[in-house]
């Protein structure tokens, strides 16, 4: 179900490939058919609702599970294969946890030096230190943990996690323990300092926000499977699939026929794509429309009957329905005030159309 | 969903096996009881309760209605006023209500008799101030189920304190207040809010001071009041009667079963009640100088009572017989001192497998097992002992009729009547006291640490050694120097268990106030007060009002 055909094909020559994979406990397959690829460099995650596998597979490409079909390899090294594992203390990939996870009984500097043992006390000091104000925590060497504050925490174990320099590095849920002002802070420092270090990472995320603001590349995971990896752009107004389209963004279906190679006939009318869907005449399919993709106009032929409203500053968000008693997102601009209950008119403005068969 | 997993080449069944076993050794003398229960034969039964069950059944129940109301009186005005309250001396008293704890109640009992009995100084001073000869007025006898009453009361008081305290350091400031603004008067709240609240933790707080009460012997024995332990102890010592003495311990365990499952459920709302925001407030309530005298009288009078006056009278008798401290005083000390210690090993160790077994392997039959094993706090040390004694009586006569018959050698006892069967019985006592420390120090040292130590480098035994050695210490000292004191106050189950000739501090202590030489088992008994204040001031610093670091 990926959407790898729609990579150009420079970008097929990964770092990180995971192919076929599975993942299973007692009989039951948590994950299945798991492809994924990430560039050297480059900033993936895995997107999905809760129990969807995300923070499973993240486990398997760090080791702490075993495949049950499929490899993991990482810079052409097989990491993991059915019957054989290496050990995740041998793979060089880093991880920071989801709970923070520093060390309560070492300072700062000693957590952060903790993986850089073997390097030579110069070396270690220099890291730290560098790594310290690269995360902006200059001068909390000698602190200990649980005398910073949760996003201070998260910033260090950041900063272990990167100091023997991985080639991957793993986040799970780094965020989601933080209040969402801090995120909004923490999330732009945290793909600064990655660009700054050019350190390829995988982030585990239930929030589409965050995956936009970190991720080139985005797998939308549901029910052990990978539905779409592509960019945020892409699975933003090209989902995969319908559940790629439902769970990114506002969005609604709306039932509608196909009228010609490029055009499907709906409640707001004929409406016509650039490119050809491939749906043949006739054929019953649902499309997808987002908030933006419905303007509010007055001139329109088209009107539908306002049922809840949201005042957003710049626009109002209206929840509007149609003739046929389906209710879509509208968009208008914020000196068109209207009521609830009142008919507004409604034009549809969409070059790409996004079409699903319906279900049977 | 699975973070909670653990890394599956981590998860050999050997932890499974061992923790099956483990907890199926431990729950051999309750098992022991309860098959002699079934297997019993019914003449015994209606003897016994044509005899003695009624009598053992109602002194009992007095015994235990007496220590909880006593134990709440002296445990909840004192926590709330400690908690609550600002007056002369809050601080120093909200950790020396603690003090009586250290004092083991048969100590206290045969303590309070030489204060109190005919020839002792109190009555000796009313005499001479009133001029009255014996007989001719009355005196409070100590020895009686009332004296054993306050007697246990003022030692087991401290297990209400400790948990009502809890609770109410934990109601925030914020309900009170809400209270208050809705016109309700500071006595108001208490009593509509406050106690409320804090009721399932002053019941899980009762229910513990009863189960020490009826595990307790050496006071009941001394005071001559007829319960179940003196009863167990005597038709198995008097009559050798094991079968009815077991029998006994049944019935014994009916009433231990009913007080472990009121705990447990108390416990679990103590979760429904707590309001989830755990920071203990600082604005307390300023009491006028009269409110706050009368306070501090009311928080000092338990401590009083149930540690200094004790206390400094043993230390007086102690002084008095100190030539009574020879070289068989201090063979008595090393033996109670290496026994406590190998126990605490062995229960510290056992607890250290258990609690890995349970965070490694998630089965229900690993955490089933873990269950079982903490499962013997709740039981007296007699129905140990008896639960422990019958099986290996019966295999040592095993063994040695085999020996006999296959070698033609004579063997002594093998397992009965050595340290082994003390030490079992002592492991199957304490494990959960043991196995609850390393388990909450365990519980902090989350998977993702673990996690986070090999995706740095290290192998699973670096990560233990790095990470978990130096986490875990304070824990596994704390849970060493609990078993270490409770082995060392423990009575009833090393009365029976011991092996012939050897003695401890405690037994001896017993023994020599059993005579009446009270003086002389001053200085056994004062050591064992001594340092059973050890677990209390780590205690008392655990509760102490902010944690730093």
């Amino acid at each position: 179900m990926s959407d790898m055909t729609s990579l150009p094909p420079s970008q097929m020559l990964t770092d990180l490939s995971i192919e076929n994979v599975a993942v299973v406990y007692d009989d039951k397959s948590i994950i299945e058919g798991i492809d994924f690829q990430l560039s050297a460099g480059q900033i993936g995650c895995l997107l999905g609702p809760s129990g969807c596998g995300k923070s499973t597979l993240l486990r398997a490409i760090a080791g702490f599970e075993q495949i049950a079909t499929g490899s993991i390899a990482l810079d052409a090294q097989t990491l993991s294969e059915p019957g054989f594992v290496v050990n995740p203390e041998n793979r060089n990939i880093g991880m920071v946890f989801q709970d923070v996870a520093l060390f309560p009984h070492l300072t700062i500097s000693q957590n952060i030096e903790f993986g850089i043992q073997s390097w030579n006390k110069s070396d270690r000091q220099e890291r730290t230190r560098h790594l310290l104000s690269l995360v902006g925590l200059s001068g909390y060497e000698q602190r200990y943990p649980d005398s910073l504050s949760g996003g201070q925490q998260q910033r260090i174990a950041l900063a272990r996690a990167i100091a023997p320099k991985p080639k991957l590095l793993l986040m799970d849920e780094p965020f989601s323990g933080l209040d969402a002002k801090l995120r909004e802070e923490l999330v732009p420092d945290v793909r600064a300092i990655l660009l700054a270090e050019k350190m390829s990472a995988i982030l585990v995320s239930h929030d589409q926000m965050e995956a936009f603001a970190m991720a080139d590349q985005i797998a939308v995971m549901s029910e052990g499977q990978i539905h779409q990896l592509a960019s945020a752009y892409q699975i933003y107004h090209k989902p995969a699939t319908r559940f790629v389209a439902s769970f990114i963004g506002h969005g609604d279906l709306l039932p509608s026929k196909v009228c010609g190679p490029n055009c499907v006939v709906s409640d707001l009318g004929e409406i016509t794509g650039q490119t050809d869907h491939g749906f043949s005449a006739d054929q019953e399919i649902d499309l997808l429309i987002r908030p933006d993709d419905i303007l509010h106009d007055d001139d329109s032929e088209f009107t539908g009957e306002i049922v809840s409203k949201w005042f957003r500053g710049s626009h109002f968000l209206y929840r509007v329905r149609l003739a046929s008693g389906k209710v879509v997102y509208c968009f208008a601009s914020s000196h068109h005030d209207h009521s609830i209950g009142q008919s507004i008119g409604l034009s549809v403005n969409l070059d790409h159309l996004v079409l699903f068969p319906r279900d049977a | 969903m699975n973070k909670a997993k653990s890394m599956p080449f981590l998860r050999p069944n050997w932890l499974l096996l061992i923790s099956v076993l483990v907890a199926l050794l431990l729950a051999l003398p309750v098992m022991v009881i309860l098959t002699n229960v079934l297997t019993g034969q019914a003449n015994v039964w209606q003897h016994l309760i044509d005899t003695v069950l009624a009598d053992y059944i109602s002194s009992s129940l007095i015994l235990m209605l007496g220590v909880g109301a006593g134990s709440l009186l002296l445990g909840v005005p004192t926590a709330w006023l400690t908690s609550v309250c600002r007056f002369p001396g809050h601080k120093w008293l909200a950790w020396a209500l603690l003090l009586p704890l250290a004092v083991p109640a048969y100590i206290i009992a045969y303590t309070y008799t030489g204060l109190l009995d005919f020839a002792g100084p109190v009555q000796s001073l009313i005499r001479d101030l009133t001029g009255l000869s014996y007989g001719e007025y009355w005196f409070f006898e100590v020895r009686s189920l009332a004296g054993a009453i306050v007697m246990l009361s003022l030692v087991l008081y401290p297990y209400v304190y400790l948990m009502a305290r809890a609770a109410f350091l934990e109601q925030s400031a914020n309900t009170l207040e809400v209270s208050r603004s809705l016109g309700y008067s500071h006595t108001r709240s208490f009593f509509k809010l406050a106690l409320p609240l804090a009721r399932p933790a002053i019941v899980a707080g009762v229910t513990l001071a009863l189960m020490e009460t009826l595990a307790d012997y050496g006071t009941v024995k001394y005071f001559g009041v007829t319960s179940f332990t003196t009863g167990i102890m005597r038709t198995f010592n008097g009559f050798g009667d094991a079968a009815a003495a077991s029998q006994l311990a049944s019935v014994l365990l009916l009433f231990v079963t009913f007080l472990i499952l009121m705990e447990r459920y108390s416990r679990r709302r103590i979760s429904y009640h707590s309001s989830g925001i755990r920071k203990a407030s600082n604005r307390k309530i300023e009491l006028t100088r009269q409110q706050g005298i009368l306070a501090a009288c009311v928080c000092f009078l338990p401590v009083l009572f149930g540690f200094i006056v004790p206390a400094l009278q043993l230390l007086y008798w102690a002084i008095f017989s100190a030539q009574s401290i020879d070289a068989a005083f201090f063979k008595l000390a090393w033996n109670s001192l290496y026994l406590a210690a190998l126990a605490a090993l062995i229960a510290v160790l056992l607890a250290l497998v258990l609690a890995y077994a349970s965070r490694l392997n998630k089965r229900p039959t690993v955490q089933a097992s873990v269950t079982v094993a903490g499962l013997g706090y709740a039981l007296p040390g007699t129905i140990i002992a008896i639960g422990i004694i019958i099986p290996f009586a019966w295999l040592d006569h095993q063994i040695i009729a085999w020996v006999k018959q296959a070698f033609e050698v004579r063997l002594g006892l093998i397992l009965s009547g050595t340290l082994f069967a003390l030490l079992f019985a002592y492991t199957v006592r304490f494990m959960a006291v043991s196995l609850g420390a390393v388990q909450s120090g365990l519980g902090k040292i989350t998977p993702s640490l673990d996690a986070a130590g090999r995706s740095l480098g290290y192998k699973p035994l670096d990560v233990l050694r790095k990470i978990h050695v130096p986490l875990l210490k304070s824990s596994v000292l704390t849970a060493l120097l609990i078993v270490f004191v409770d082995v060392l106050k423990e009575l009833p189950a090393t009365l029976i268990l011991r092996p012939f000739n050897f003695n401890t501090l405690a037994v001896r202590a017993f023994e020599l106030a059993s005579d009446e030489r009270l003086a002389d088992a001053a200085p056994a008994s004062l050591m064992i007060v001594l340092v059973g204040l050890a677990p209390v001031i780590l205690l008392s610093r655990s509760i102490g009002s902010v944690k730093t670091h």
